[in-house]
């Protein structure tokens, strides 16, 4: 797996984007633009659009209005598939699991060629999430919560991605989990571009370097992780924390 | 219920099943009634595995099903009667040449439908994808028209179908009457199964069909364009049924317009019972149906499609998603 290359211009660059989920108008404006190397952390409270942005970048979502640019190229009029394939990997909030199949058969869905770069990719992941060498047989469905987040992250590090969305990766884990899936993100830092939507803020600050605050569908501030750390008043105003 | 005996009950059902008419009926009526049984559920399995399969990756509640299960009994018929005119093979004394023929006819029908299939896709049913309603109405709609051209192509009336020579006649073995083409349509049928089972557990293309069942959107976040799918098991699901057409039409030695009308109530029943989305679903409830339905017919032959309908009842109060809702 190959590292990121760093270059002068965003991975990412998320314009004024509008969506709708149904009759609801969620996403009013939302602009940020991710560098490389870097994590950049998606924080506001629940409903705020946090995970219909990821949707949309995906394609899941069509824009009304705005522009989403991965390495220059607009993307926001593709299907899931061809984002996919640009180097876009997705872990939804939920995610998206194939509990049905063994632990290998979620990888082999994931692959977008079966080849030796693969299989060394494969050797990558498995230096970061060792367990699921373990598991490799076994139906995706009788993993734990934890096993299930890893493999989750994992099955898009298989394809030369680089950019991974990941939302809420912390949700319904225990403590000790969460620091353990800390870890393993901090490692994958290496080899792709990561945007995290987590509300969990200690799980948020240990991996952000930038962060973007959301509130009702837009994006209100921005800024680099140690900074909000340190802000009380746009903590508690934004995400309802306080001390 | 607790998991152990959720676990067994699909074995437990067929074993019932299989068994129980032996209190009622004499051991060589049993062993005949049970072929045919078996005969009828291979057969109504390649109905009803297009059908679930269709259901499980696409959502679409395909109640055109059944008139592309008439389209592959009339092309079969029609294909086995040019094949043979020029051939001569039906009538032939070689066994060789009969199998030869009859999956020649298969292939066509197989193959003619399947493209059939995608245009109905493509046309009617891809505007309507995510709403169940308008699926019911739509695919009724071209059901009735598929089977409307059936008139205008090839008549009204009633046909005869032909069957290759050696399918024809009976084996005794042991005083037991055992006809030839139930072992044909089960043998075949078993090795449908089989290679659609292989297909689906072995090769990567199986695998995200499979994915796709349990979750379509998260298939197309991988890199795969699940409407190309889509379309591809739409065309193996309508041409399951054109075969299944063409067996049953050769089971039955006969082809009307309205014949899938007839036959999709079984196949929906079939599907239900065995979980929509599973292949080994579709084979063990389509068993189940074949089964009780020819024995029930031979004890009461009025109460043989309430008996059906009577097991879609039991199954769905103790497992109300099927009896395989859990995977291939």
């Amino acid at each position: 797996m190959a590292e990121v290359e760093p270059v002068d211009e965003p991975i990412l660059k998320v314009e004024r984007i509008h969506s709708l989920i149904g009759k609801h108008h969620v996403l009013q404006g939302v602009s940020f633009q991710v560098d490389p190397g870097k994590v950049t952390v998606l924080l506001g409270r629940n409903g705020a659009g946090k995970s219909t942005t990821l949707r949309t970048i995906m394609g899941l979502l069509s824009p009304s209005q705005g522009t989403i640019r991965f390495k220059e190229q607009a993307i926001h009029h593709m299907k899931p598939y061809e984002i996919s394939r640009l180097g876009i990997g997705f872990v939804p909030e939920d995610r998206g699991i194939f509990n049905l199949l063994t632990v290998e058969e979620n990888f082999r869905v994931a692959m977008h060629q079966e080849n030796g770069k693969t299989r060394e990719r494969m050797e990558t992941v498995f230096h970061i999430f060792p367990d699921l060498k373990k598991f490799w047989k076994a139906t995706a469905g009788n993993l734990s919560g934890g096993q299930k987040q890893m493999l989750a992250i994992a099955r898009p590090l298989v394809n030369r991605n680089e950019l991974l969305l990941i939302d809420e990766p912390s949700k319904g884990l225990a403590p000790i989990i969460i620091d353990h899936l800390i870890d393993s993100i901090n490692k994958l830092k290496e080899f792709t571009v990561v945007i995290l939507v987590e509300q969990n803020f200690y799980m948020a600050s240990s991996l952000g370097s930038d962060f973007y605050l959301f509130d009702d569908g837009r994006t209100v501030h921005h800024g680099q992780m140690e900074e909000l750390v340190q802000n009380e008043e746009l903590k508690k105003k934004y995400l309802g924390i306080s001390g | 219920m607790d998991s152990p005996w959720k676990k067994w009950f699909p074995t437990l059902m067929v074993f019932a099943i299989f068994l129980s008419p032996l209190l009622l009926i004499s051991p060589k009526t049993y062993i005949t009634l049970t072929i045919s049984g078996l005969a009828m559920g291979m057969l109504l399995f390649l109905v009803a595995s297009g059908f679930s399969l269709i259901f499980g990756l696409l959502s679409v509640l395909n109640l055109a099903h059944g008139a592309l299960f008439t389209w592959g009994a009339y092309i079969g018929f029609t294909s086995f009667g040019l094949i043979n005119q020029w051939t001569g093979w039906g009538g032939s004394e070689s066994i060789f040449l009969n199998i030869t023929i009859f999956l020649l006819a298969l292939l066509t029908a197989g193959l003619l439908v399947a493209l059939l299939g995608v245009i109905t896709e493509r046309l009617v049913i891809r505007p309507v994808y995510g709403s169940h309603l308008f699926q019911i109405f739509i695919t009724v709609g071209a059901m009735i028209v598929l089977e409307e051209l059936v008139r205008i192509v090839w008549g009204p009336n009633d046909e005869v179908m032909p069957v290759p020579i050696s399918f024809m006649g009976s084996y005794d073995l042991f005083d037991v009457v055992v006809s030839k083409y139930p072992l044909i349509a089960i043998a075949m049928g078993l090795i449908i199964y089989f290679v659609i089972l292989m297909i689906l557990r072995k090769t990567k293309l199986g695998t995200i069909v499979r994915a796709g069942v349990e979750n379509p959107e998260m298939v197309q976040v991988m890199g795969h364009n699940i409407y190309r799918y889509f379309t591809g098991v739409f065309a193996v699901g309508s041409a399951l049924a054109a075969i299944g057409g063409g067996m049953w039409a050769t089971f039955v030695k006969s082809i009307h317009p309205a014949m899938g009308g007839e036959v999709i109530i079984f196949a929906l029943i079939v599907a239900i019972i065995g979980g929509l989305g599973s292949i080994t679903g579709s084979v063990v409830g389509a068993l189940l149906v074949g089964l009780s339905y020819n024995y029930v017919a031979y004890l009461v032959p009025k109460a043989a499609l309430g008996i059906t309908m009577l097991l879609l009842v039991v199954i769905l109060s103790i497992r109300p998603t099927g009896l395989f809702s859990e995977g291939t």
